[in-house]
């Protein structure tokens, strides 16, 4: 991100840049850095607070009356306490399917409030359709109980794959809570209390006990849960 | 180092840091009098404009007056739940027309432009596409970038 900054005000722009990393900001040494100290994804911090990001913008903005290169901190923190949302999934009634697959079906019409609600901006629009979410999940509970996941059937990347049943989780979870959820709250639940992502870590351990290339199972999901 | 008890934050610490000899510096005409555009490493993309693939050095422009903005980071340490309640907290878009309504910026830019941040090769986007961004944001006129990572 930084490296941007160089190269805009090398072309005569001025530029002001938010860092969430700090030894990151401070190592590439933008012209002007404000180091926001928020969980990634969330470089304005809280969403839904008008006032909040206006607080954040006149900080960094206020950067450009400096006569030369400066990074400044942003003095208020917000820190990932590791919160695992609670939501109740939709009782599901379908026996003939992996359990996976049935909650991932049942989920569909939170899933849908939320992305109506947000204009589609999360949910699953990379590789996979909502649609055929629950045949991806079926491909990892074939890897999970031993197939090699090149013949298993995932339809995509594999960590993009996984990105999308996580948006679907995500986007259904956010119609089912009953608050605005902190930044990874929601993946935790994902990965911690839905069967899907049970069998996502599932999957991942058999591709690493296989010998899998580490890029391939260490990427489905993140660290942070 | 960061102190908000993130493990990714302090994994990413460690990576190394695109290194520049000397600092250019813009000095950028009053806020209230400038055109002021956001660039943001999020890959967002409009819904009919092409994903960002695996190193993908190439941006995408962002228009001011719609508001379909889809997250295309491909990495799975990005909360997105934030994004999707509010894209101001990654594009803060209606924050600089606030601000302009108000007169504290000039003018906010008709176009934005997205990158891809999760690079280690950063060659590309120095060389080729940051420049490319760079004069397609001075021809419509902006003075001041703000850059937002995700």
């Amino acid at each position: 991100m930084s490296t941007l900054a160089h190269v805009l005000e090398e072309e005569g722009l001025a530029t002001v840049s938010l860092g969430i990393v700090e030894e990151q900001l401070w190592g590439t040494a933008p012209p002007r850095g404000l180091f926001v100290d928020f969980p990634l994804g969330r470089p304005l911090g809280r969403p839904g607070d008008a006032e909040f990001q206006q607080r954040v913008l006149d900080h960094a903005f206020g950067l450009l009356e400096a006569a030369g290169p400066t990074i400044e901190s942003f003095p208020e923190q917000i820190s990932d306490d590791g919160q695992v949302l609670a939501c109740t999934i939709p009782p599901i009634d379908d026996p003939d399917a992996h359990p996976a697959v049935a909650e991932a079906r049942g989920l569909r019409a939170a899933y849908n409030r939320t992305v109506a609600a947000t204009d589609g901006r999360v949910g699953a629009h990379r590789v996979v359709k909502p649609d055929d979410i629950p045949a991806a999940i079926e491909a990892f509970v074939r890897i999970a109980e031993g197939t090699p996941w090149k013949e298993a059937g995932i339809p995509g990347i594999p960590a993009r794959v996984t990105q999308d049943i996580r948006g679907y989780y995500e986007a259904a979870a956010m119609a089912l809570a009953d608050h605005t959820p902190a930044a990874f709250e929601a993946t935790r639940w994902f990965l911690r209390e839905t069967e899907a992502g049970k069998v996502i870590l599932a999957a991942r351990d058999r591709m690493r006990n296989d010998g899998v290339k580490q890029p391939i199972w260490f990427f489905l999901v993140t660290e942070q849960y | 180092m960061s102190r908000s008890g993130n493990d990714i934050k302090v994994r990413s610490a460690g990576l190394e840091a695109a290194q520049f000899d000397t600092t250019a510096f813009t000095t950028p005409p009053p806020l209230a009098e400038a055109t002021v555009a956001i660039l943001t490493s999020a890959s967002l993309h409009h819904p009919e404009q092409p994903d960002f693939a695996p190193n993908d050095t190439s941006f995408r422009v962002l228009e001011a007056d719609r508001h379909d903005y889809v997250l295309g980071h491909w990495s799975q340490d990005v909360d997105q739940t934030g994004f999707g309640i509010d894209y101001n907290v990654v594009f803060p878009i209606d924050r600089l027309q606030e601000m302009a309504a108000d007169g504290r910026i000039g003018r906010v830019s008709d176009v934005h432009l997205a990158y891809a941040g999760n690079q280690f090769d950063v060659a590309g986007i120095r060389l080729d596409s940051g420049p490319e961004g760079a004069k397609m944001l001075r021809e419509a006129g902006v003075d001041v970038v703000l850059l937002t990572p995700v």
